[in-house]
């Protein structure tokens, strides 16, 4: 195939849909749901029919036996965050145990976990991977998990697992042998203890808790991969696209806010944005918009050929990290003292964008 | 569907380019930096015989990627290299078949040819509209008078052979709708060489003054339509047409941009390698050195214009509008490499700095590109306007 930045029919109708989604259903509720800390399961459920998560999902264990390709997984991501970054996080939560399971699970782990995903409902699932430490480092993860007998036995601290008090099933991930390896465990295990639900400073809609392992038991056949492990380095890429594209949603939202804004609010006689200091602020962000995003398809490209994608992965996140800021910082600058009040919504994604850099490993396409 | 993989076919011609960058550009590089207005003669025959190879403003991705391996090479030299250069991408973008074919078959055929394009002066540079130089219509032929500056090629064509395309007005009263470009061949009296500049960087390219005095012109060498539109002053066809050629080569700009930052960033990368010291991508920012951060951001910036850069250049050669993209490119490509040269002299302290090495060449030579073509601010205006849907009146 030659060089192409056109998305196929098929890839462009999913945008087309979840942008719809998004405006319409997404946008309505995004406010209310930030300040109740609560997001409403009709929106959980409406997004979930879209089937982003069950397309991927083999039709044995009762998906659509789609390509399960983090190109098409990030054109949706922007979308949805777009939309609101915390409902995106949840909506999409499930794939943090879907996608790996179907990349590198057993035959019996994707019998006994897939076809839920697949339901009519939505169904929760997370995956445990940061800890609580300043020097987080998602290469060298504290939480150990130790074979003994037939059992691996986990123990350690993780922290912003998302939706952890209600997910059926979470992977945690842990230092095994040296390596890195992900663990099924299942909700309600002993010695699993679900903390407080954390208080962050954005994505407040979204559930996200502490938790810690106490010689917490999984039978040997719940560690990811069986036998052969998983490839803990491709899943982290696959975190790392989908974060940067859901950045690049959020950069847009706001992009797009005080860019109206601009035309809208007069100064002087005029219009703000025909004022080079604005104007150019607003041509920067809309630059960014887009180089953020097609560094993001070139990282889910490589991905989808099967490549290592590391080193790509990682720049394309560190520049959504630094861009969304940037790009997101000047959406409250531009609207002054009034991106500064709740009535607008450029300090929520000012503060959903602050985070970007921290998060590790809490979403997947 | 969105793929950015070259065929095989495509990648051997940037690997040939690359090559050519090693053999041909590298080794004298420093020597024609510091031999301004001496001219690299058996360079200039080596390239010229080699012009098969790919024309300097050829449409797509590969030709744009091309330009960025020669850049890596030296931008001084590929910019002394002869071609159509922007003379010729003009007549491409602006001219008829008919004078398409008169004016650029040269390019094919004989000695080494230049394409050189008149359009800055003194009075004027990013404000076109502004020209001076006046072009009056006597019977069957255009006479030209002014001084244009910063002509790049001036004095190759002057001296040896190709054509100026040339920025002037019909009518002063009529503002850019009178602004019409003309094609001026080599050896036509009136046209005189006035003075080579000394430059920062990019030395190896001449950049010169050019006069025009009672210059006369065939008529039929104005590209596009002589008639002045004076009516509607939305319909300013001329100007339109000046800008549809910054459209096709500021992204050319821009390849060549990364094509300098990327020399910067390997010679940092190949020091460190050399040093044992490792780039940890995948640990997050706060566990990496203050040394790796900065590296790593710069080959971010980098990816981030490259990126920009392909889908101008994709789009023009799909013939999509690119307006709006090709400026995105150029005013990021331009700042990534100003950025990404200068943190490489610093990042390799005396080594940077030191003209033993090229990095400080590079950063001189880098800057150039956030300048010609449009100015990084320039191309945001345009970018904003654009974002806004503003007109000029409405963000001046």
């Amino acid at each position: 195939m030659p060089i192409s930045f056109t998305p196929t029919e098929e890839q462009q109708m999913i945008v087309n849909t979840v942008r719809q989604l998004a405006t319409d259903e997404v946008r309505e509720v995004y406010r209310d749901c930030e300040e109740s800390g609560e997001i409403a399961d009709d929106v959980v459920n409406t997004a979930w029919e879209l089937g982003l998560i069950a397309t991927g999902i083999p039709e044995e264990m009762g998906g659509l036996g789609g390509e399960l390709s983090a190109l098409t997984g990030s054109l949706a991501a922007e979308e949805l965050a777009w939309g609101d970054l915390a409902i995106a996080m949840k909506v999409l939560c499930p794939a943090l145990v879907a996608i790996p399971l179907i990349e590198m699970g057993t035959e019996e782990q994707k019998k006994n976990y897939l076809p839920a995903f697949c339901e009519e409902k939505y169904k929760a699932a997370t995956a445990a991977l940061m800890e609580p430490r300043f020097d987080f480092n998602p290469l060298e993860l504290a939480t150990t998990a130790k074979l003994d007998g037939g059992d691996y036995v986990l123990n350690g601290e993780k922290c912003y697992v998302p939706l952890a008090a209600e997910a059926d099933v979470m992977l945690v991930y842990a230092t095994d042998n040296g390596g890195t390896q992900g663990f099924i465990v299942e909700k309600g295990a002993r010695g699993l203890e679900i903390a407080e639900r954390e208080k962050n400073m954005g994505i407040r809609a979204l559930p996200t808790y502490e938790l810690t392992l106490k010689d917490c038991r999984v039978p040997k056949e719940n560690r990811l991969g069986g036998d052969a492990g998983c490839d803990y380095s491709r899943i982290l890429n696959r975190s790392r696209v989908a974060l940067s594209a859901m950045a690049v949603g959020v950069a847009r939202a706001s992009f797009e806010y005080a860019r109206d804004y601009a035309k809208d609010r007069q100064a002087f006689g005029e219009p703000i944005a025909s004022r080079q200091a604005i104007a150019f602020m607003i041509a920067e962000n809309a630059i960014e918009v887009d180089a953020m995003r097609m560094m993001t398809w070139e990282a889910a490209w490589r991905l989808d050929r099967k490549e290592d994608a590391t080193k790509e992965a990682s720049l394309c996140k560190m520049y959504a990290d630094d861009m969304v800021l940037l790009v997101t910082d000047r959406g409250v600058q531009i609207l002054g003292g009034h991106g500064y009040i709740r009535e607008h919504p450029v300090e929520l994604w000012l503060r959903n964008g602050r985070g970007f850099a921290t998060f590790h490993g809490m979403a997947m396409v | 569907m969105i793929d950015f993989e070259l065929s095989p076919e495509e990648q051997a011609i940037i690997d040939r380019a690359h090559e050519d960058s090693v053999r041909l550009y590298r080794p004298i590089a420093r020597y024609y930096d510091e031999h301004e207005h001496e001219s690299p003669d058996e360079f200039i025959d080596t390239m010229w015989a080699k012009r098969g190879e790919g024309g300097l403003f050829g449409l797509g991705v590969t030709a744009a990627l091309r330009i960025e391996e020669t850049c890596w090479g030296d931008a001084g030299l590929m910019l002394v290299s002869p071609g159509p250069g922007l003379g010729g991408a003009a007549v491409m973008a602006t001219g008829t078949p008919e004078q398409r074919e008169r004016f650029l078959t040269r390019f094919n055929e004989g000695n080494p040819k230049w394409g050189a394009m008149a359009m800055t002066e003194p009075g004027c540079g990013s404000d076109t509209s502004a020209i001076q130089t006046t072009a009056v219509r006597d019977g069957d032929e255009w006479v030209l008078n002014g001084e244009k500056i910063f002509v790049t090629w001036g004095k190759r064509v002057i001296e040896q052979d190709g054509i100026v395309t040339v920025w002037a007005t019909v009518d002063k009263s009529a503002g850019r709708a009178g602004m019409k470009s003309f094609v001026v061949e080599s050896g036509t009296p009136g046209m005189k060489l006035e003075k080579v500049e000394h430059k920062l960087g990019i030395r190896a390219s001449d950049t010169t003054t050019v006069i025009f005095e009672d210059c006369r012109i065939p008529f039929e060498n104005i590209l596009g339509s002589p008639e002045v539109r004076k009516i509607d002053k939305t319909k300013t066809e001329g100007f339109k047409k000046a800008m549809a050629t910054f459209d096709a080569t500021r992204p050319i700009v821009a390849a060549m941009a990364l094509g300098v930052g990327r020399a910067a960033l390997d010679f940092v990368k190949e020091t460190l390698e050399k040093e044992g010291i490792e780039i940890r991508y995948g640990l997050p920012r706060n566990k990496l050195t203050s040394l790796e951060r900065d590296v790593m951001e710069m080959e971010a910036h980098y990816k981030a214009a490259k990126m920009l850069m392909m889908r101008a250049v994709w789009m023009m050669s799909q013939l999509l509008p690119n307006s709006i993209e090709s400026s995105m490119a150029k005013a990021k490509a331009g700042l990534a490499v100003t950025k990404i040269t200068q943190k490489a002299v610093e990042l390799l302290g005396p080594l940077g700095y030191s003209r033993k090495n090229l990095v400080e060449k590079w950063m001189r030579d880098g800057k150039i590109n956030d300048i010609f073509e449009g100015t990084g601010q320039i191309n945001m205006l345009v970018v904003a306007r654009r974002v806004l849907d503003y007109s000029r009146d409405q963000l001046k």
